[in-house]
């Protein structure tokens, strides 16, 4: 009851993943633009993005435990704490020098297409019944198709494309979640069965 | 200096200042995106009208926290990440 309380809107906690996932955005496009020898001239820079998308699979147990509306929705967001936590520690690891094969990127392809799986898996409402339900596809499928940029990347660590498309990955999740609204029309639709938007 | 080498050293500078242009520029643009977002949704800003609002709401305020980031990234990283690129690129 007080934990309820005091709980913060859903809406409030995906803008603050989406600041998130802007500076995750902006770092490694920073990253991506000099390059990464140039961008580990400075040792602390090296575990930055890498140990901020740990973090940020860590703050997302707390999401997992205390939304719990719905199972699956428990169950998505313990799933983007594992995946987001795998993919930091594996770039940690290789920042640190603990890790040496390239292969070590293809974490981060495999915590984007689960992801992707699960948001789309996760949402039973059809694209227009309400805003949330159509970020929740949009999103789905985007994080689902950028899956490619890291594998390019496991496979040409020096493809600017792929290390670009990475990066434009998490704006593009950012500006997606940013979107988000508790209750709130998508293009002048939204169901009857959603609720009552507030502004 | 052979003309090769030469046209070679040019388009390697080239190269490095358009780039640290593109970082110097990532800040203020998200900055700036973060403004207008504001001026396109202002009544998403409830630090506008305070009255009635809860603590969340207050500290709920995505245009800023979009215009903080890029502040933040030109200040704090993007002037070390040019200066490494123009002595080591």
């Amino acid at each position: 009851m007080i934990v309820a309380g005091i709980q913060p809107q859903a809406e409030f906690v995906h803008w603050w993943f989406a600041t998130g996932f802007l500076i995750l955005g902006l770092l490694l496009l920073s990253e991506a633009l000099v390059g990464p020898e140039i961008w580990g001239r400075r040792p602390w820079r090296r575990y930055l993005w890498p140990g901020f998308m740990f973090a940020m699979g860590v703050l997302m147990w707390p999401v997992s435990t205390f939304f719990t509306n719905s199972t699956i929705h428990m169950v998505a967001h313990g799933m983007w704490a594992q995946v987001l936590m795998l993919a930091g520690a594996a770039e940690l690891g290789v920042a640190r020098g603990k890790l040496h094969s390239q292969y070590w990127r293809l974490t981060s392809a495999l915590g984007l297409a689960a992801s992707g799986v699960a948001l789309l898996l996760h949402e039973q409402n059809h694209w227009l019944f309400a805003r949330a339900a159509f970020l929740h596809h949009t999103l789905g499928w985007t994080v689902l198709v950028a899956a490619v940029f890291p594998l390019v990347q496991a496979l040409r660590p020096r493809s600017l494309t792929a290390s670009l498309g990475f990066a434009t990955t998490f704006v593009v999740i950012a500006v997606l979640l940013y979107c988000d609204r508790d209750v709130a029309p998508i293009f002048g639709h939204l169901s009857f069965y959603a609720g009552v938007p507030h502004r | 200096m052979s003309a090769d080498i030469a046209h070679d050293l040019k388009a390697k500078t080239e190269a490095q200042t358009w780039r640290a242009r593109v970082v110097l520029a990532l800040g203020p643009v998200t900055s700036f995106a973060g403004i207008i977002w504001a001026i396109v949704q202002p009544w998403r800003l409830t630090l506008l009208h305070p009255h009635g609002q809860g603590l969340y709401w207050l500290i709920a305020e995505p245009q800023l926290y979009v215009v903080l980031v890029g502040i933040l990234f030109r200040v704090v990283l993007a002037p070390g990440i040019v200066a490494d690129l123009e002595e080591h690129g």
